[in-house]
């Protein structure tokens, strides 16, 4: 039990694969415009990242070792394309804001690394524990990335449709920068000083 | 031909891969720091993806259009890239060392870069034909080399800058990468 444990906090703080890692950036700069595409985009890497965890794991004992990368690819493309169509088909609009980096998620360092590095060595319910807590960890570092970029950008925080917070000062001159991908850059860097500065993460 | 020329400014300087499409930060950050590896990289990225989108563009509507089986194609695009990849690494190992040994470390982490199969998608999603889907990769792949070189440029010479310890290395080098986008704004006009 406490083994478990261990697994589902190491992906949410000690190896945080936005913060700490630096992996699967890509969607998290590209899509961390609204909380909404943000929870839109942890859900769907959530399902691909437990799914391949677990079925990974299932067969580690059977993959011959020479061809488990083609393997584990040809497993997270059948679970991306699972997604891709189940959300094109019941939340078209989160779909279409989420568009080309849906099926992209196949490239996703986060799920290829820890179908290779965790899911093929250890038992079920290790990498299960380890797919739910790194999910939760990129899930955490998108959506504070988007609050900032959503807040700063259009001076309000609305999640699906009801406003939640707004900054009087900053609603009527919000500044658009943060919505534009250069946005995304300025504040995942000074994000990432902050963490540093105040020792939650070691200077590398 | 002019349709053609403002595909290339478009998917190289307008919509850059990098800045404006996020597609390609690993290697992005990763193999900027030194000018030479990030002109190999960016070769490589060009190669592959030129030789990937036709291959994907010649499969896409000859297999599975007629065969209406057109959700297969995240699946069936990722293979063609892990394969082309692992035939261009034999093939270039086989017949020039020099360029393989430029090249050879980086063929392999281009697998599982998200601008190859990236601008497949595009390519897909914007229906081009073969000539445009050509010069798109060609495009795409130049963009990216560019933004690589000027970035490993940079980087270079922030090494010997005073930089405050806490933005040091990955912190800073988004905040150049913040500044390029906006000097690449300015391309906005062009097409």
């Amino acid at each position: 039990m406490v083994h478990i444990l261990k697994n589902l906090k190491k992906g949410i703080i000690n190896e945080n694969p936005v913060f700490i890692l630096l992996l699967g950036l890509c969607p998290t700069l590209a899509v961390s415009t609204s909380i909404d595409n943000a929870f839109g985009m942890t859900a769907a890497v959530m399902f691909v990242l437990i799914s391949a965890n677990i079925i990974v794991s299932l067969i580690r004992g059977v993959t011959p070792d020479r061809v488990r990368i083609p393997v584990f690819i040809v497993i997270i493309a059948a679970l991306v394309t699972i997604v891709d169509l189940t959300m094109k088909a019941f939340i078209p609009e989160l779909s279409k804001s989420l568009g080309i980096f849906i099926p992209l998620i196949v490239v996703n360092c986060i799920i290829l690394g820890r179908a290779e590095a965790f899911a093929s060595k250890n038992t079920l319910a290790d990498s299960v524990a380890d797919a739910i807590g790194m999910g939760i960890g990129f899930g955490v570092a998108i959506t504070i990335i988007s609050f900032f970029r959503q807040l700063l950008g259009t001076g309000e925080i609305t999640i699906f449709g009801t406003p939640v917070f707004s900054a009087p000062g900053l609603f009527d001159n919000p500044m658009s920068i943060f919505i534009l991908p250069m946005g995304a850059f300025l504040v995942l860097g000074c994000l990432l000083a902050t963490l540093r500065y105040t020792g939650v993460i070691k200077s590398g | 031909m002019d349709n053609l020329f403002s595909i290339f400014i478009m998917m190289a300087l307008v919509n850059n891969f990098v800045l404006a499409k996020f597609l390609g930060l690993c290697p992005f950050f990763g193999v900027s720091k030194k000018l030479s590896s990030a002109v190999s990289m960016g070769l490589a990225v060009i190669l592959v993806m030129l030789a990937t989108s036709v291959v994907s563009w010649l499969l896409f509507y000859q297999l599975l259009v007629p065969f209406g089986i057109t959700y297969m194609r995240t699946a069936i695009f990722i293979l063609v890239i892990a394969s082309l990849v692992q035939i261009l690494e034999i093939t270039i190992r086989r017949t020039n060392v020099n360029l393989y040994n430029a090249l050879g470390i980086y063929l392999p982490l281009i697998t599982t870069n998200c601008a190859v199969l990236g601008v497949t998608f595009i390519n897909v999603d914007q229906a081009f034909n073969l000539a445009e889907t050509v010069v798109s990769a060609l495009g795409a792949g130049v963009g990216f080399t560019l933004v690589l070189a000027i970035m490993s440029g940079i980087r270079e010479r922030l090494d010997l800058a005073d930089v405050p310890k806490a933005f040091k290395g990955i912190p800073v080098a988004f905040l150049v990468a913040m500044i390029l986008g906006i000097a690449f704004l300015a391309f906005g006009g062009m097409v």
